[in-house]
């Protein structure tokens, strides 16, 4: 079963991090995602640009508005995702907890709706 | 052959005491919560028939959960007749069917089954009340109507949570199983802490004019006894003492007007002393293994109550020190305030009330009553009247329970007249 685990962390927290720290998470990123490659879990992964980037766009009347900002301005931020294979949510979890930011920050699981 | 009514009686009898377990026996091979319940209730309507005409099979367990998956084979059969994507998973089941002689030597198997079912409802992916919901409802067999009055909820409300958890089981995939050797600890906490919910629900209603409601009490003995059963580990061991002790003391606990009694007001005659045998000697137990944890070292404080002959014969030193051991272990400001009391009866009033009020003080239990109840007893023994009544007073509004309600405004009254 497939289950996309969404990264949330405090983004601002990356800015004020010492380099040596960045380096290090950098670090433990690669070696996670090299882990569930070689597992099996893993089916794809990336991370996302800071969401002073973002543009939320909304069509209403059949007009086009894109407006600055996230959907949702909220304490953590989704920096990015692993859409994994498991063959269960503890499985799931397992994984997710692996995760770096898990540590910092908060990955939520969410399975894959599969339509047939 | 006996009467239909008997055999009806005996039905009714093994429903009681092995619906459960042939349940979560389903819900394994079925692979799903609503059709396992399904399957069931066909299996037991099926036997009416067929037990009157031919007699209660030797094994009425394996009788009901073979007959229930053949029923359950036979609905997705049917389904499947209309809807030719179900017709794949009927064939499936056909396949993973075990050999009926498998089937009636699983004892050990089932158990598993039982202990699958209760770590799957208390799944920590789960909401605190869905799984005290399916809980009560899965593996106790309580219908939704009396879970909803247990918890002073609505049955509509009840039945949403469970549908909602049954939900996410079936699309998250959460699985059937007993979890490893790695998450075990912090999963059995999981299931611990969902018994002692029930307990203390039962024990201590949050709301209501009932102190007690023996039925959660007893469903979470219950739960308790099952545990220890198919897996005592220390802590299952240790939150069954301490319910056992603290139920133990049920028929004292309150007046004969449904008024709160308190543990040095109670009659310590009434108190159910088989049972407080059982409860000192699974403490001993727990103790023992010294993996021991929270749980178990309440149920040493219940013990060291339960083995004093009257209020003044209990050994406060010791149980200060079983409070100091706590703290280190799962330090909490309710089990500070407990502590606090405890060096009151060792020390004298005033050095419960330092620590009481340096509790307070840290805003820890600012809206908590029974830290103002405590305050106001203390205030009360030193002769501290003014402070006593304001700290009794403070502490009925933050009670909502009719009983605890009822016993601080005594209090409030016998301070205004005393002298």
């Amino acid at each position: 079963m497939r289950y996309l685990c969404l990264i949330y962390d405090d983004e601002s927290k990356w800015g004020t991090m010492p380099k040596a720290e960045v380096d290090a998470m950098m670090g433990e990123y690669f070696a996670f995602t090299e882990g569930v490659k070689h597992s099996g879990h893993y089916v794809g992964g990336e991370a996302l640009q800071p969401t002073q980037t973002a543009t939320s766009v909304r069509v209403r009347n059949g007009k086009i508005s894109a407006t600055d900002g996230p959907f949702a301005e909220t304490k953590e931020q989704l920096g990015g995702y692993y859409l994994i294979n498991a063959k269960d949510l503890n499985d799931a979890i397992q994984v997710a907890a692996k995760i770096p930011a898990a540590r910092i920050g908060t990955v939520e699981i969410r399975p894959i709706m599969e339509f047939n | 052959m006996p009467p239909a009514f008997e055999i009806r009686q005996q039905i009714d009898h093994i429903y009681r005491s092995d619906s459960r377990r042939v349940l979560a026996t389903l819900i394994r091979l079925l692979g799903d919560f609503d059709r396992a319940e399904e399957a069931m209730h066909d299996a037991f309507m099926a036997a009416l028939d067929a037990w009157a005409r031919d007699g209660i099979p030797d094994n009425p367990r394996a009788w009901l959960i073979s007959t229930g998956r053949f029923k359950a084979i036979d609905a997705i059969r049917r389904a499947a007749r209309f809807d030719a994507a179900k017709a794949a998973h009927a064939g499936q089941l056909d396949t993973s069917v075990l050999p009926p002689g498998l089937i009636e030597d699983t004892t050990g198997d089932v158990e598993d089954d039982r202990l699958r079912l209760i770590f799957t409802c208390c799944h920590p992916a789960l909401t605190a009340d869905a799984r005290i919901a399916l809980t009560l409802r899965e593996v106790c067999g309580l219908g939704t109507e009396a879970i909803a009055r247990a918890f002073l909820v609505s049955a509509p409300t009840v039945a949403q949570r469970i549908v909602r958890a049954k939900g996410k089981i079936r699309d998250a995939r959460i699985p059937y199983q007993v979890p490893g050797r790695e998450d075990l600890p912090d999963r059995l906490d999981a299931v611990l802490h969902v018994v002692y919910l029930v307990f203390n629900e039962g024990y201590s209603a949050s709301s209501g004019d009932a102190i007690v409601r023996h039925d959660l009490c007893d469903e979470a003995i219950r739960l308790g006894r099952l545990l220890v059963d198919l897996l005592p580990e220390p802590e299952a061991m240790g939150l069954l003492a301490l319910m056992l002790l603290h139920d133990a003391r049920r028929h004292a606990r309150t007046a004969p007007g449904g008024d709160l009694r308190l543990l040095d007001e109670q009659d310590r005659s009434l108190w159910n002393r088989p049972q407080i045998a059982e409860g000192l000697a699974l403490v001993e137990r727990a103790l023992y293994s010294r993996r021991f944890g929270p749980y178990t070292l309440q149920a040493a404080i219940a013990a060291v109550h339960a083995e004093a002959a009257d209020a003044a014969a209990t050994d406060w030193r010791q149980i200060v020190g079983i409070y100091d051991v706590l703290m280190r272990v799962e330090p909490s400001p309710v089990a500070a305030l407990n502590r606090a009391v405890a060096v009151a009866m060792r020390d004298g009033a005033a050095a419960g009330l330092a620590l009481i009020d340096a509790i307070l003080g840290r805003g820890d239990l600012a809206d908590y009553g029974p830290a103002h109840a405590a305050r106001a007893d203390l205030c009360r023994r030193l002769g501290r009247r003014e402070e006593a009544a304001a700290a009794y007073a403070r502490a009925l509004e933050l009670t909502h329970q009719a009983p605890e309600r009822r016993f601080l405004e005594r209090r409030i009254r016998e301070i205004a007249g005393e002298p």
